[in-house]
C-alpha cells in the first residue's frame, strides 16, 4: 500500500512575542492547546490543563492557540476574537479563563459584560469585535494547527509532538513528565 | 474474480477511477468533469457518525484554504443524496457530498476502500492531480480523523509542480 505518512508536528513555534503563555520560557516542557471556546470537550479539558499547571508548576510552559470550527460552534470565533482583543489590553488569561467558565453564554452581550468585569476599556474592545480586528491572528493560529495535524479540539502539543492520547489529568500529567525526562 | 479492496487504496501515480454521481448540491459531479484543477476525495463511513462529521466540519472550516489551491473539494459516502442534503444542512457544510449508493460503493470498490464488512466506505483521502491522476492517497483508521495537513501538503506538492514546468 503505497499511503504516505507523516507525523504530526507543530509547524509554528512558540514564540514568547507572539503567543499567549504561561509558565517560563526555561520549562523544560511546553504544552502547547489548540482549543474553541464553545467546544464542550475543551470545557472539559480547562480545568484538568489548570490542575496539571498546578501540579507542574514552573516544570511547564502552557501555551493556548485558537482553533475555532465555526460550521458546529457558531460564537467560537467571535470568541476567540474576544480573547484576543482582551490580549491586546492585556488580559488574555483572564478573558481566556471566564469564557471556559462561561461556555454556553458567548453571546455579544456576554462578551461586552466580561470585558466591563474584567476592567477591560469596553468602548476599545466593542469597536474591534466589531470591526474584526483580530480576525487574522485567529486564522493564523487556525491555519497553523490545520498545518500542524489539528483534526478537533482539543488537540495538545507536548514539545512539538501530538499528544494522541486522552488528556484526563493521570494521562496528560505522565505525557508531560515523560517529555521533560 | 480479484477484488481491488485487496491491495487497498490506489496509489500514487494511477490513474483516478472516473464517475459520475449524484450531488448533495444537485446533478452529477465526477473528477472527468473537473480537469484542469486539482480535486480531493474524501471518502467516509456515513454521515451523522461522530467522527464523520467532525473530519467534515473541519474541511468545511479549511475549505478556504484548499480553494487557494483551485482544488474542488467532493466527500463520497454510500449514504443517499437525501441523508447528503440533510446531513450537509445539518451540520452547514457547503461541499458536494456524493451518494455512492447505486450500485452500492461501487466507486469505493474502484477506489480499493470499501469496507466490504460494514458495507460502506474506508476513511480514505485521494488528491487527484489537473490530469485526473492520482498524485496522494491516505487510508485513515475508521476511527481516526485525518485532518486536513495531509492534503494541504499534497496540494503544496502539486502546485510546486506546476511552477516547475
Amino acid at each position: 500500500m503505497t499511503t504516505t505518512q507523516w507525523e504530526p508536528m507543530l509547524t509554528l513555534p512558540v514564540r514568547e512575542d507572539r503567543d499567549h503563555i504561561q509558565g517560563p520560557a526555561t520549562a523544560p516542557v511546553t504544552l502547547v492547546e489548540y482549543g474553541d471556546y464553545e467546544c464542550p470537550y475543551c470545557g472539559q479539558a480547562y480545568p484538568i490543563v489548570k490542575a496539571v499547571q498546578e501540579q507542574l508548576g514552573d516544570g511547564l510552559r502552557f501555551v493556548f492557540r485558537n482553533f475555532p470550527i465555526s460550521t458546529s460552534h457558531p460564537h467560537a470565533e467571535q470568541a476567540a476574537e474576544a480573547a484576543e482583543a482582551a490580549a491586546a489590553q492585556g488580559s488574555f488569561w483572564e478573558m481566556h479563563d471566564r469564557l471556559y467558565e462561561n461556555q454556553r453564554r458567548l453571546g455579544t452581550e456576554d462578551l461586552h459584560l466580561y470585558a466591563d468585569v474584567l476592567g477591560l476599556a469596553v468602548d476599545v474592545f466593542e469597536k474591534e469585535l466589531a470591526e474584526h480586528v483580530h480576525a487574522d491572528r485567529v486564522h493564523e493560529d487556525f491555519i497553523s494547527g490545520v498545518r500542524s495535524g489539528v483534526n478537533g479540539t482539543p488537540t495538545f502539543f507536548i514539545n512539538g509532538a501530538r499528544h494522541d492520547d486522552s488528556y484526563e489529568f493521570e494521562t496528560l500529567l505522565a505525557a508531560i513528565q515523560q517529555a521533560a525526562g | 474474480m480479484s477484488d481491488p479492496n485487496d491491495a487497498g487504496p490506489l496509489p500514487a501515480g494511477a490513474p483516478a477511477p472516473d464517475f459520475a454521481l449524484a450531488s448533495s448540491l444537485g446533478g452529477t459531479l465526477g473528477p472527468s468533469g473537473l480537469r484542469g484543477h486539482p480535486v480531493i476525495l474524501a471518502f467516509y463511513p456515513a454521515d451523522w457518525s461522530p467522527v464523520c462529521t467532525d473530519q467534515l466540519g473541519l474541511y468545511q472550516a479549511v475549505l478556504p484554504e484548499f480553494e487557494k489551491f483551485g482544488a474542488t473539494l467532493l466527500g463520497i459516502s454510500v449514504d443517499s443524496v437525501w441523508s447528503h442534503e440533510a446531513f450537509a444542512k445539518d451540520r452547514n457544510l457547503q461541499f458536494p457530498l456524493l451518494a455512492d449508493f447505486e450500485p452500492k460503493g461501487e466507486v469505493s470498490r474502484a477506489y480499493g476502500v470499501y469496507d466490504t464488512e460494514e458495507g460502506e466506505s474506508e476513511r480514505a483521502l485521494f488528491v487527484l492531480d489537473p490530469a485526473g491522476v492520482i498524485s496522494w492517497s491516505y487510508l485513515s483508521p475508521s476511527e481516526v480523523n485525518p485532518g486536513a495537513d495531509g492534503i494541504l501538503r499534497a496540494l503544496e506538492e502539486l502546485d510546486g509542480k506546476d511552477v516547475a514546468s
